[in-house]
C-alpha cells in the first residue's frame, strides 16, 4: 500500500521494520525516547520496541557515538543520532578517526554498520551552531559513506539501505523538509511511501526532471527549491533537468556527466559552504570531463558565501541560496554568451 | 555570608526585571508564529514573527543569576549556556542591544549575527554558546588570563545538569583545579535536559559530589533560593579572588516554561509546573523583604513598574531598530 508521508515518518518508519526484522539494530541518542527525536526521525518507535532498544542518551556525545562504533564492530547495528549535525564538533575524534577509519585500518577486517544521523540545514533563523549542512565535511575525509535524502520515498529506501550497509553511514537529513508541525517546509519532500520495505542503492542519482537547456546538481532541501525554480524557469521558456545526488559518498558521476553532455550548462545548487566543498567538487568532475562536455557557458556555482550562518532574517537569507537565486543563476547561464571554442572545433 | 540590605534588594529587583523580561519574550516570540498566519497544517512555525529561531527562556531559574552575580564586578566574566537572558541580565548586560541581537537588528550585540544563544557583551565580560558544555572551557581561559596578569578577577560558567555529562565538564573541571584557576563552576540543575530527566542521564543525584574527584570544593544547594545561592557563591567567589582556586556549585532550581518555547512538554508529568510555581523564589525573596522592612507595597509596586518600563524600553528599541543590509552577511568573518 502506498500513502503519504512526511520525511520525518518515512525515516521512522523505515527504522521500525529493520528493528522488527533484525534484534541487532537499536537506535541511541539524545531525546530519542519520549520526544521521538527533536526531528522526529523516532516518533513513536519507544512505545514499539522500549527503552532497551530505543535509548535516551546522557549529553556525552563522545562517549555514546563511540559506544556505537563498539556495539558496530561487535555486530550489532546501531543508528545513533547526533541531533544537529552542527554538534559534530564535540565528538569528531570518534567519528572520523574510528568510525571512518577503523575498517582501513583493520585490513578490511571488520565490520562496523552504524547508521550516524543527523538534523542538517538552516532556513528558520537558528543561527551559526544549529543551521549547518556539512555533509561535504564528512565526504570529503574517507571512509563514510554519507546520504543526503531530499523526499520521504528516499528517505525509507536510503534508511533501510543504510542500515543493512556494512560500512558506517552518514544519514543527514534536512530538518526543512521533515514535514515537522512546527516548521514550514517544503511540500514537495512529503510524498507516496509504499509500506512494504524497500531499499534504495547508494551512489544513484535520480533525475527529478528532465529538462533541455540547464542541468541543475542539487541535494536535500535545494531539490525542493530547485523543483520549484524549474517551475518558474519553464514558464520564461528554460527547459531544466534537475539531478538529486541522494548520496554524497558514493557519487554518481555519471548521471551527472550524461546530464551536462545533454544540456552543456550547469548550476551546482549547494546549501553547504562554498569553498573547498561539494560544488567544487561536482565542478571538478565536469573539469576532469571536458574532452567529452561540451559546455555552453562556464560552471556556476550555488552555495553559502564561506560565512557562518547569521542569524538575522535578511542576513540568513542572503547567505542561503533561495529559489529565485536558483532562477537568476539558470537564467544567467542560457544568457550566456557561447565559448568561443567548441568541443568539435577542438577535436578536429 | 549574608547579604546586604542593598544585595537583598537589588536581588529582589533583579529578579523581578529577569522574570518579566522572559515572560515579555514568551510572548512576543509568538507573533506572528501560529495559525492561520503560518504554512497550512502547522501548529507553530519557528522560523516566523520578530523573533525567530530558537528560544530558550529561564522564568524560574532566577535564583541561580542573581544569587552568582551579586558577588561579581564588571571585570569578572561569566560564560552562559544556551539559556543566557538571566545570566545576561545579572551581569549587567544592557537591555537594548541584547533584545535588539534577538530581533536580529543591527543595533544588536552583534548587529543581529548570533541571536539568543550568541550574546557577546565584551564591555561586560559576557558571552554564551549554544553547544552544551562549551561554557567551561572559555570560563577557565578567562580565569587564566586573571591569573596570568595578577588581577583578582574571576570568571564564572553558567551550565545545565544536562552539561556535566560532556567530557568538556571533566576536562575544565580537573584544568582548573589543577591550575588552582579563579573559576566558578555552576550548574543550574532543573531536572531536564530537553526531555531526558537528570535520573536517565546521570549516575549520581548531586553533580557538586563530583567536584572531590577533581580536588575541588562541591556545594549543593538544595533550594531554587536567592539567598542560599548567594551564600553558596560567597564561599566560592572569595575563594576564587584569594587564588584559592576553583570550586563547584550545583543549584536545585525549576524550569517553569518548555525547553524551549514552542515545546509540547509531553514527557512531563501533568501540573508539574503549577506545582513548581507554587514555590516561585520572586515572591518568597519579596516576603524576606517585608519582613526586613525593606519593602512595602508602594515600594513593590514601584520597583516592578520600573522593571516593566526598562524591558518595555528594550523591546521597543528592538522593534524600532533597523535590520542590518542582506550583505553585510559578508562583513565580520575576520576583523
Ligand atoms: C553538544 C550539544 N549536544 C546537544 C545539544 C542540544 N541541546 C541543546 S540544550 C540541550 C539540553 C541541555 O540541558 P541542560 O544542560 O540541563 O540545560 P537546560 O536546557 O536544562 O537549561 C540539548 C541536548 C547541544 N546544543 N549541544
Ligand atoms: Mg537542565
Amino acid at each position: 500500500m502506498t500513502r503519504k508521508l512526511t520525511m520525518a515518518q518515512a525515516v521512522s518508519e523505515a527504522i521500525a521494520q529493520e528493528m522488527s526484522r533484525d534484534p541487532e539494530v537499536f537506535v541511541m541518542g539524545e531525546d530519542v525516547g519520549k520526544y521521538g527525536g527533536i526531528f522526529s526521525a523516532t516518533s513513536g518507535l519507544l512505545d514499539k520496541f522500549g527503552k532497551d532498544r530505543i535509548m535516551d542518551t546522557p549529553i556525552s556525545e563522545t562517549a555514546f557515538i563511540g559506544a556505537g562504533i563498539g556495539a558496530a564492530a561487535d555486530g550489532m547495528r546501531p543508528i545513533v543520532e547526533l541531533m544537529f549535525v552542527d554538534f559534530f564538533g564535540v565528538c569528531m575524534d570518534m567519528i572520523y578517526n574510528h568510525m571512518a577509519k577503523n575498517i582501513y585500518m583493520a585490513g578490511g577486517n571488520i565490520r562496523l554498520p552504524m547508521v550516524l544521523m543527523a538534523g542538517i540545514g538552516g532556513g528558520y533563523n537558528d543561527a551559526a551552531q544549529h543551521s549547518q549542512c556539512l555533509y561535504a565535511t564528512f565526504a570529503h575525509m574517507p571512509g563514510m559513506k554519507v546520504v543526503v535524502p531530499s523526499n520521504a520515498y528516499d528517505a525509507k529506501g536510503l534508511m533501510m539501505q543504510a542500515i543493512r550497509d556494512d560500512n558506517p553511514v552518514v544519514f543527514l537529513f534536512h530538518k526543512g523538509i521533515m514535514g515537522l508541525s512546527w516548521m514550514s517546509y517544503f511540500e514537495g519532500s512529503t510524498n507516496e511511501v509504499p509500506e512494504a520495505p524497500y531499499t534504495i542503492p547508494f551512489g544513484e542519482a535520480r533525475i527529478v526532471r528532465e529538462g533541455a537547456d540547464v542541468t541543475i546538481v542539487t541535494l536535500s532541501q535545494m531539490v525542493q527549491k530547485a523543483v520549484l525554480a524549474a517551475e518558474e524557469l519553464a514558464a520564461a521558456g528554460i527547459s531544466v533537468e534537475i539531478v538529486d545526488l541522494r548520496t554524497v559518498v558514493p557519487l554518481d558521476k555519471d548521471t551527472i556527466l550524461r546530464s551536462v553532455r545533454k544540456t552543456g550548462r550547469l548550476l551546482i545548487a549547494d546549501e553547504d559552504y562554498l569553498s573547498y566543498g561539494l560544488s567544487g567538487e561536482i565542478a571538478a568532475v565536469i573539469a576532469e570531463n571536458l574532452d567529452s562536455v561540451a559546455l555552453k557557458a562556464p560552471i556556476r556555482r550555488l552555495a553559502v558565501p564561506d560565512v557562518p550562518i547569521p542569524f538575522s532574517r535578511p542576513l540568513e537569507q542572503f547567505v542561503i541560496p533561495q529559489v529565485s537565486a536558483i532562477v537568476a543563476a539558470a537564467r544567467a547561464l542560457v544568457a550566456a554568451p557561447q565559448p568561443a571554442i567548441s568541443l568539435e572545433e577542438t577535436h578536429a | 555570608m549574608t547579604p546586604s540590605n542593598a544585595q537583598l534588594l537589588w536581588m529582589y529587583q533583579t529578579m523581578v526585571e529577569i522574570r518579566d523580561y522572559e515572560e515579555t519574550m514568551a510572548k512576543v516570540y509568538l507573533e506572528g508564529k501560529l495559525p492561520p498566519n503560518v504554512q497550512k497544517g502547522l501548529a507553530f512555525d519557528i522560523g516566523a514573527g520578530p523573533v525567530p529561531g530558537e528560544m530558550h527562556l529561564a522564568a524560574g531559574q532566577e535564583p541561580v543569576a542573581v544569587g552568582v552575580c551579586a558577588h561579581l564586578r564588571i571585570d569578572d566574566t561569566v560564560v552562559g549556556a544556551h539559556r543566557p537572558h538571566h545570566f545576561a541580565i545579572a551581569k549587567g548586560v544592557p537591555l537594548n542591544e541584547m533584545t535588539a541581537e534577538m530581533f536580529g537588528k543591527d543595533t544588536g550585540l552583534g548587529r543581529g549575527k548570533g541571536g539568543h544563544m550568541h550574546l557577546f557583551d565584551p564591555a561586560h565580560k559576557f558571552s554564551c554558546s549554544g553547544i552544551v558544555g562549551a561554557s567551561m572551557p572559555p570560563a577557565c581561559g578567562a580565569a587564566l588570563a586573571a591569573k596570568k596578569r595578577g588581577t583578582d578577577a574571576v570568571a564564572v560558567a553558567f551550565f545545565g545538569e544536562g552539561a556535566t555529562n560532556q567530557g568538556a565538564f571533566h576536562e575544565s573541571m580537573n584544568l582548573a583545579a589543577l591550575w588552582k584557576l579563579p573559576v566558578i563552576f555552576v550548574c543550574e540543575d532543573n531536572k531536564y535536559a530537553i526531555s531526558v530527566e537528570k535520573s536517565v542521564s546521570t549516575s549520581i543525584e548531586w553533580n557538586s559530589d563530583r567536584a572531590v574527584a577533581y580536588g575541588m570544593p562541591g556545594i549543593g544547594v538544595a533550594e531554587n533560593d536567592a539567598v542560599a545561592v548567594f551564600k553558596a557563591a560567597a564561599t566560592a567567589v572569595a575563594r576564587a579572588r584569594s587564588g584559592a582556586g576553583p570550586t563547584l556549585i550545583e543549584v536545585k532550581t525549576d524550569r517553569y516554561l518548555g525547553h524551549f518555547q514552542g515545546d509540547p512538554e509531553t514527557y512531563r508529568p501533568k501540573g508539574e509546573t503549577a506545582t513548581l510555581r507554587k514555590n516561585d523564589p520572586i515572591p518568597r525573596l519579596g516576603a524576606q523583604l517585608r519582613e526586613l522592612g525593606l519593602l512595602d507595597d508602594d515600594a513593590d509596586k514601584a520597583l516592578r513598574k520600573a522593571a516593566r518600563d526598562r524591558v518595555a524600553a528594550a523591546y521597543d528599541f528592538a522593534r524600532k531598530s533597523p535590520y542590518p543590509k542582506p550583505e553585510d552577511a559578508l562583513l565580520h568573518v575576520f576583523i
